[in-house]
């Protein structure tokens, strides 16, 4: 029961501040003209959820984001897991793309436009270079920092490269690749906004430059909040999926 | 048969750890190396399985060098050295990977059983006690039935009580498949409750200093007296090993 109570606690700054802003308007305390009140956003959600356009544009900017992360993440486990076990390969690709990621990836949009065109593929590829950089850092660092004792113990059973790599580096490296996945999809809910600042015609961030141009705050924040929800959603999923993988964990669980 | 001949192991920090040694081991015998820190034990146990190389001399097994880690060699490490993301089962299947899969069950299923861990088979490494970890391990390296089986200080981070009952516990396990064990530990009430011989090294540069055969009835007792005579022999030699060569004849005793 407490512990239900507990859980809920995160509500309470959220809830009470939309709940309060409410009041203010319909007190006409405040105008709600350029900052809407929960009940009009909810309105204009309801609204486009109704007129089918909810939908559309939720499907076009998931898309993006799945495809984007997709490829990110097959390309920055790939290289990762290479340039953490092989010395040679680090050596070789490593400082390259340690200076290709001090490069805002935002920056690489009109050179993306000219090489790939306004449409899909310029956008996915945006999506997956900011995916792309945490998930790489972070497993070729965490491979890098597996345990040589536990490695020993490979070397004992004679196992192969792949072995090595599959059974002990790539299980012992999962806690921090599982949060690389985590910050990767965050980046790419990110860049998916920039990607669609750049020219679209659906998709939640066109939803967001359609409300500016039109001068409708209500489509604004509602793209936002539809952002925030999706955001959290696949956050969670991600989680959940992926909660299974480290259940042998020993780890610090904080006391309530 | 195991044949130490004429190995010095020089590290690349100029220290040389062992010179000139020389050690016969015969197929089935347990022997004992003992001596204080920075003797060349571990050093030597580790040339032995193949981890690392001599500088210079001939570490073979039945006539054939030992150059990589060998499927007749098992080694047991100071510490358990489990995967904390397999289960105990996997854990000890682990060596025998290249066995088709009911072979595998049936030898881990034996192996869980005379360990005494049948009822922790689905138990994760952090739920095992130090001793039932270390239990875990033996059964880990007996499983793949090597003709060889290396131990280094396998006991040694265990309290007093779990200590001598695994010790008991190696013997019992010994008797199944009879392998060859060499036994590197400090601890010479081990060394004596264990071995057919004890070799007694020294240190700067790690070299053997004595071999004794203790001509003690199986099973051991702790405290018989011929078994405690032994064992101020074996402290007596330990301690002349470890002090200053150069000092040896002209300190008296009562000096130092």
């Amino acid at each position: 029961m407490l512990t239900g109570l507990y859980g809920l606690s995160g509500l309470v700054l959220p809830v009470g501040l939309a709940l309060a802003w409410e009041v203010a308007v319909a007190l006409k305390w405040a105008d709600g003209r350029l900052l809407p009140t929960p009940s009009a956003i909810f309105a204009t959600l309801a609204a486009l959820a109704r007129s089918g356009d909810l939908a559309t544009h939720v499907l076009t900017t998931l898309q993006r984001v799945a495809l984007g992360f997709g490829f990110g993440v097959i390309a920055g486990t790939f290289l990762g897991a290479l340039s953490g076990y092989s010395t040679p390969v680090r050596r070789l690709i490593d400082p390259t793309l340690q200076a290709l990621r001090n490069i805002p990836s935002i920056a690489w949009v009109p050179m993306f436009i000219l090489w790939f065109g306004i449409f899909e593929t310029s956008k996915v590829i945006l999506i997956a270079v900011g995916v792309f950089f945490p998930i790489y850092l972070t497993l070729s660092g965490a491979i890098l920092g597996v345990d040589r004792k536990l490695v020993e113990v490979g070397r004992i059973f004679r196992f192969s490269h792949r072995q090595m790599i599959t059974r002990i580096l790539l299980p012992a490296a999962l806690p921090s690749y599982i949060l690389a996945l985590r910050s990767g999809l965050g980046l790419g809910w990110m860049f998916v906004v920039a990607a669609e600042f750049m020219g679209a015609e659906a998709g939640l961030g066109f939803l967001l430059v359609d409300g500016q141009q039109t001068g409708r705050p209500s489509v604004i924040l509602a793209s936002i909040v539809a952002f925030a929800i999706l955001g959290k959603l696949t956050d969670g999923l991600l989680a959940l999926a992926t909660s299974r993988l480290l259940r042998w964990q020993d780890s610090f669980k904080p006391a309530e | 048969m195991i044949e130490i001949s004429n190995v010095s192991k020089r590290y690349p920090n100029g220290r040389l750890a062992l010179s000139g040694l020389n050690l016969t081991v015969e197929k089935g015998e347990i022997l004992a190396i003992v001596g204080g820190s920075g003797c060349g034990k571990s050093t030597l146990l580790r040339l032995l399985a193949g981890l690392d190389r001599a500088t210079s001399g001939d570490v073979s097994l039945n006539g054939s060098a030992i150059a990589a880690p060998r499927a007749e060699i098992g080694l047991v490490f100071q510490e358990p050295r489990l995967m904390p993301w397999l289960k105990i089962e996997d854990n000890i299947a682990f060596g025998i990977l290249h066995l088709p899969a009911d072979e595998r069950r049936t030898r881990v299923g034996e192996a869980l059983e005379r360990v005494g861990l049948a009822e922790h088979a689905q138990h994760w490494p952090r739920e095992l006690s130090g001793g039932q970890a270390q239990r875990a391990a033996l059964a880990r390296a007996l499983v793949a039935r090597p003709e060889a089986l290396l131990l280094d200080e396998p006991f040694s981070a265990l309290d007093a009580l779990t200590r001598s009952d695994l010790q008991q516990h190696l013997l019992d396990l010994w008797a199944y498949d009879q392998p060859t064990m060499i036994l590197v530990t400090h601890d010479i009430e081990e060394a004596l409750f264990l071995a057919d011989r004890v070799v007694v090294m020294q240190p700067n540069p790690g070299r053997v200093r004595a071999e004794f055969r203790p001509p003690l009835a199986r099973p051991r007792d702790r405290l018989d007296g011929a078994f405690h005579d032994w064992k101020h022999k074996l402290l007596a030699e330990l301690g002349h090993a470890n002090r200053p060569l150069a000092g040896e004849e002209h300190f008296p005793a009562a000096a130092i």
